[in-house]
């Protein structure tokens, strides 16, 4: 093979790297517009505020699974809340470099690789059977607890490290306790950030499905206690599309969760500028 | 209560937080590892793992063909997502002017972020129809493999393109002003100093192809057995737990559990590599 010039290899590589790049966009705009373009057309009122009919053929709507993933993720962020922003305080603000923090960060590190899977497992020997909160709600958030406490420490300890160190000069300087300067000034400084991954991990709870298939059941009724079973909108989704002919419905759920996740990047990214904005500026 | 009080308490709150994380790694390990043992003394820890046959009802359980087919589609969608992410990467780190890299990296983001039904769900739609244009019913490697391709795509670009931005100016300038090409630059000075980290998105993102079960049960057709063909069906580890886990009972049970113990040691084994990358990558 005659060795190519470097001007025809540039040319070569620019269009190697520019078609990566628009077969990227293009495979997003092939998913969400094919996603929005079968699945907006079965939008209606009924289709948003009937419960699902079960059935080969799916009939009805998704009422049901709209508030079951509305109480699994507000039970979810309830539970999660404190380990996952202690967890962020320590290692951000007291850890020392030995080895216990190693042991630590490898916790954290390798749980955010486990597979949903594995975690649905686990709440199932663990939530389901060994502390007989069977198939339920509560199962399930408490599984989703465990699968992104890694999420929500990894963005949080960033965002208290961004609060500026004079910030908490200024607090001890004036007579605060360590506490008082971390609870009193650099929290509220960190707040946008910390809200930042919550929403992050809320997006998650929505998108999530293997390790609720094996924690929450799957029954279609309207939950009426922490302990009752039941779908969510993903749960729902995976479920017309495997035991249903109802394809249509199928993307139309499929279309909620895309506009779910359109809304909480927008939200992550315009949260995020202003976090960052205000920590430089002040910094 | 005095306020030394609370500051003196608060650490030992926060730290008892901190390790919350290590402990559940600690319990899942124990209790899958536990719940597997009867189904690794009945049929043999060897036999479990190498044996091809897997018949829950006549009690036969060899996992060897769902171990395979996790390798194939993670493979298939390697070979497509390594090219296409690592120059996406170097479009956003060195080419793309900043208007396209505003474009893009949302469209990286909200990857990231869409359920992997809906990913199974197009592919059972979009991509298994055009397999059965060329063969079988679709349902198959192939599909599996494409539709992990997107998946895995975001987890490649976005750590290689942070290891690309990371390497030094000076190399860059030094190759510039000894008269290479951009692309001679990139290629040959750029990549090399930042391999590590582009190994580690790599790694990364076969970590994530193999623990990916829903997407999988929807378009790879589940029937267990070793694939000799891209258009032949097969089944990964993952998606086989979660096909068969709520109805099993007893020693079909345990096997799953078993499944589950291959499964998070080889997760264990890519993330340990993926860190090693990662910290090699930061060395440098």
């Amino acid at each position: 093979m005659p060795k190519m010039s470097a001007k025809a290899t540039q040319t070569l590589a620019r269009v190697f790297i520019w078609g990566s790049g628009i077969i990227t966009v293009l495979i997003l705009f092939l998913i969400v517009g094919y996603v929005l373009a079968r699945g907006l057309p079965e939008f209606s009122f009924s289709f948003l505020f009937t419960a699902p009919q079960g059935g080969l053929s799916g009939e009805g709507g998704i009422s049901t699974a709209i508030v079951t993933t509305i109480y699994l993720v507000i039970l979810t962020v309830a539970i999660l809340i404190v380990p996952g922003i202690g967890a962020a305080i320590y290692l951000a603000e007291y850890a020392k470099d030995n080895w216990l923090t190693r042991l630590i960060r490898y916790g954290v590190d390798t749980l955010a690789g486990v597979p949903s899977i594995v975690f649905g497992l686990f709440g199932f020997v663990i939530f389901v059977t060994a502390l007989h909160f069977s198939f339920s709600l509560l199962s399930g958030a408490l599984t989703l607890v465990c699968l992104l406490l890694p999420t929500l420490i990894r963005t949080s300890e960033e965002a208290i490290k961004a609060v500026p160190r004079s910030h908490r000069e200024a607090a001890l300087a004036l007579g605060a306790t360590r506490w008082q300067s971390i609870w009193h000034v650099v929290l509220p400084a960190a707040l946008p950030g910390i809200v930042t991954g919550i929403i992050l991990c809320i997006g998650r709870i929505v998108g999530e499905t293997a390790c609720l298939y094996v924690t929450m059941g799957g029954s279609s009724a309207m939950p009426t206690s922490l302990l009752s079973g039941g779908r969510t909108l993903s749960l729902h989704l995976f479920y017309l599309a495997m035991e249903t002919t109802a394809f249509e419905k199928a993307m139309a759920t499929a279309a909620v969760l895309i506009l779910v996740i359109l809304v909480v990047n927008t939200i992550v990214n315009w949260l995020s500028h202003r976090f960052q904005a205000r920590m430089h500026g002040v910094g | 209560m005095s306020r030394y009080f609370v500051d003196r308490n608060a650490k030992y709150l926060v730290f008892v937080c901190a390790s919350t994380s290590f402990v559940i790694l600690a319990a899942i390990a124990m209790f899958i590892l536990e719940e597997s043992i009867p189904a690794f003394q009945e049929v043999g820890f060897l036999r479990f793992v190498f044996g091809t046959e897997w018949r829950p009802t006549l009690g036969q359980f060899g996992m060897l063909p769902m171990i395979v087919g996790s390798l194939a589609v993670t493979a298939g969608a390697m070979v497509l997502a390594i090219p296409l992410g690592v120059g996406c990467a170097i479009l956003l780190a060195e080419v793309a002017p900043h208007r396209v890299r505003q474009l893009l990296r949302p469209a990286v983001e909200v990857l990231v972020g869409i359920p992997s039904v809906v990913y199974g769900l197009v592919g059972m739609l979009l991509v298994v129809p055009v397999v059965r244009e060329i063969g079988g019913t679709g349902y198959s490697v192939a599909a599996g493999a494409l539709v992990l391709t997107a998946m895995v795509l975001p987890t490649i670009i976005s750590i290689s393109e942070d290891s690309i931005r990371a390497v030094p100016r000076r190399y860059k300038e030094g190759a510039l002003a000894l008269g290479a090409t951009h692309w001679q630059t990139i290629w040959h000075v750029m990549i090399p100093a930042a391999r590590s980290g582009i190994g580690a998105g790599i790694i990364l993102g076969i970590g994530r192809a193999i623990g990916e079960a829903m997407a999988m049960i929807m378009v790879t057709g589940n029937a267990v057995l070793i694939p000799t063909s891209p258009l032949d069906p097969t089944r990964t580890m993952a998606g086989g737990i979660a096909v068969e886990i709520n109805y099993a009972s007893g020693i079909h049970q345990s096997a799953l559990f078993g499944v589950g113990v291959v499964l998070f040691v080889v997760i264990l084994a890519i993330n340990s590599l993926a860190m090693v990358a990662m910290r090699r990558g930061q060395g440098a």
